[in-house]
C-alpha cells in the first residue's frame, strides 16, 4: 500500500495488508491527529486496508495562538 | 464498524463518546451539536446577522457552511495576513467558497491596515509572530464587525483549541485569561461585537471530518509561522491524553467553564476606554493596534510601505516601550 503522509510530504510504501489502527501505532501517529482517507471517503480505526489502497493521512491540528 | 444510528458503514468513530456514525449521520450530528451550542449558550437569535471570521482552514469554513445552511444572515470575513503563498491560497479558498454559496464576503488586509503583512510586522516587533498577529485579526475582526453593522462576530475555535489555550493559560496560572476564557464573549463596551465560538464542543478532527464529507475546499497547509507554536505542543499533549483516556479535553474545558472558571471571573474587572487614535477600545490611551501600526511605520522606510489608515493618523510622540503590556493586554480583552 501506498501512504501519503500530508503535510510531511512523503509517502511510505508498506507490503501486506492491515487494520487502520495497525498502520497508524506503526507509524507513530495518534488517531485522533488524522483523518485516514481513500479516495473520497473516510476509514475508521477498525477498516482494513488492502495491498494495493492508496492511503492519505491527512492532518487535523492547526494552530498558532490568535 | 457500524453507525449508531443507521447500522450502516461507519466512517468517523468517536471515541469520547464512544460511539460512530456513516457519513449522514455524521454531518446531522456536527450540525445538530453546533446549533444546540448556538442555542444553550444565547450565542446568537434566529434573525441575527453574524460576520464570520473565515481563514480559508478547515474549522471556520466548516461553520460557515453549519450556518448559511441553517439559514443564518452571514457575511464572511477574510484578513489577509499577508503571508506569502500561504495568504494567497487561503483567500482563493474563502473566495471559492463565497462564490459557490453566493455568499458575501469582505476582505480587509493588514498590510493596509498595519502598513505591513505579518511577515514584516514579525520583524519589526520581535514579539512571537503569532501575537501580533492574534492582536491585529481581533482588532480588524471587531472593527470590520462596526463597519458593516454586525453586532456578532463568530470564529472557528474547536475544542482542541480551547483546551489548548487553557492548558497554556493554566500552565501559567494566568488568572486574568482564565477568566475570560469563555465561547461567548459578551459586550461590555459599545464599541465591541460580540464574539462567539459555536465549534467550541467540536473536536478537530470532526470539523475536518465535517469539511471533508461536505466536500469543502479547505487550506490543509498549516500557517509557515505556527510551526513550532506552543499552542501546537499543548494540543499534541492533550491529545496523548485522549489516546489513553478519551473524554479528556472535553471533560477539561467544560469542567473549567461549568466550575473553575466563575472564581476567575470573581476578581476580574477591566476599566475599557476608547483609543484617542482609531475610537476602538483599549485599557490605556492609544490601543496595541495603533502602537504596532507606528512601530511599523518608524521601521520601514516610508516608501516600501504600503501605508494604511491605521498608520497614517497622528503618530503618538511617546515611545514604544508599552508595546508588548499593550499586546498582552489586548490579547486579553478580545482573548479567544
Amino acid at each position: 500500500m501506498k501512504v501519503i503522509l500530508r503535510n510531511q510530504g512523503r509517502e511510505v510504501e508498506l507490503a501486506g495488508r492491515r487494520r487502520v489502527k495497525d498502520l497508524l501505532a506503526e507509524l507513530g501517529v495518534l488517531p485522533e491527529t488524522v483523518l485516514v482517507i481513500r479516495g473520497r471517503d473516510l476509514l475508521t480505526i477498525d477498516e482494513v486496508i488492502r495491498e494495493d489502497d492508496v492511503i492519505e493521512l491527512r492532518p487535523v491540528i492547526s494552530g498558532g495562538r490568535a | 464498524m457500524k453507525c449508531r444510528k443507521c447500522g450502516g458503514r461507519a466512517v468517523l468513530e468517536l471515541r469520547r463518546h464512544n460511539t460512530a456514525f456513516c457519513a449522514g449521520d455524521f454531518l446531522d450530528f456536527f450540525r445538530h451539536q453546533t446549533l444546540e451550542t448556538i442555542r444553550r449558550w444565547k450565542m446568537l437569535s434566529r434573525d441575527e446577522p453574524v460576520l464570520v471570521a473565515v481563514s480559508g482552514g478547515k474549522d471556520s469554513l466548516a461553520l460557515w457552511d453549519v450556518l448559511l445552511e441553517a439559514g443564518y444572515t452571514t457575511a464572511g470575513l477574510y484578513i489577509d495576513l499577508g503571508i506569502f503563498d500561504y495568504s494567497r491560497e487561503s483567500k482563493a479558498r474563502c473566495q471559492a467558497f463565497a462564490a459557490g454559496r453566493d455568499a458575501r464576503l469582505i476582505v480587509v488586509s493588514v498590510a493596509e491596515e498595519v502598513g505591513a503583512g505579518i511577515p514584516q510586522v514579525k520583524d519589526v516587533t520581535r514579539r512571537p509572530t503569532c501575537s501580533a498577529c492574534g492582536l491585529s485579526k481581533r482588532y480588524i475582526m471587531n472593527r470590520a464587525a462596526l463597519d458593516h453593522g454586525f453586532g456578532v462576530v463568530a470564529t472557528g475555535h474547536n475544542l482542541d483549541d480551547e483546551a489548548a489555550t487553557l492548558l497554556g493559560s493554566t500552565l501559567r496560572w494566568d488568572e486574568s485569561s482564565l477568566a475570560r476564557q469563555t465561547p461567548v464573549l459578551e459586550v461590555t463596551h459599545p464599541k465591541l461585537a460580540r464574539r462567539i465560538k459555536p465549534l467550541f464542543r467540536l473536536s478537530e478532527r470532526e470539523t475536518a471530518a465535517y469539511a471533508f464529507l461536505r466536500g469543502i475546499d479547505y487550506i490543509v497547509e498549516e500557517c509557515p509561522f505556527a510551526r513550532g507554536a506552543t499552542s501546537i505542543s499543548h494540543k499534541e499533549v492533550l491529545n496523548r491524553l485522549e489516546d489513553v483516556s478519551p473524554g479528556s479535553k472535553a471533560s477539561f474545558l467544560l469542567g473549567f467553564l461549568e466550575r473553575a472558571r466563575p472564581r476567575f471571573q470573581a476578581g476580574e474587572s477591566v476599566d475599557l476606554r476608547e483609543c484617542l487614535r482609531c475610537g476602538q477600545t483599549t485599557t490605556g490611551e492609544v490601543c496595541a493596534f495603533c502602537k504596532l501600526a507606528d512601530q511599523v511605520r518608524r521601521a520601514a522606510p516610508r516608501s516600501a510601505v504600503p501605508l494604511g489608515s491605521a498608520a497614517l493618523e497622528p503618530t503618538d510622540p511617546a515611545p514604544l516601550r508599552g508595546l508588548a503590556a499593550d499586546l498582552s493586554a489586548a490579547s486579553e480583552i478580545h482573548a479567544s
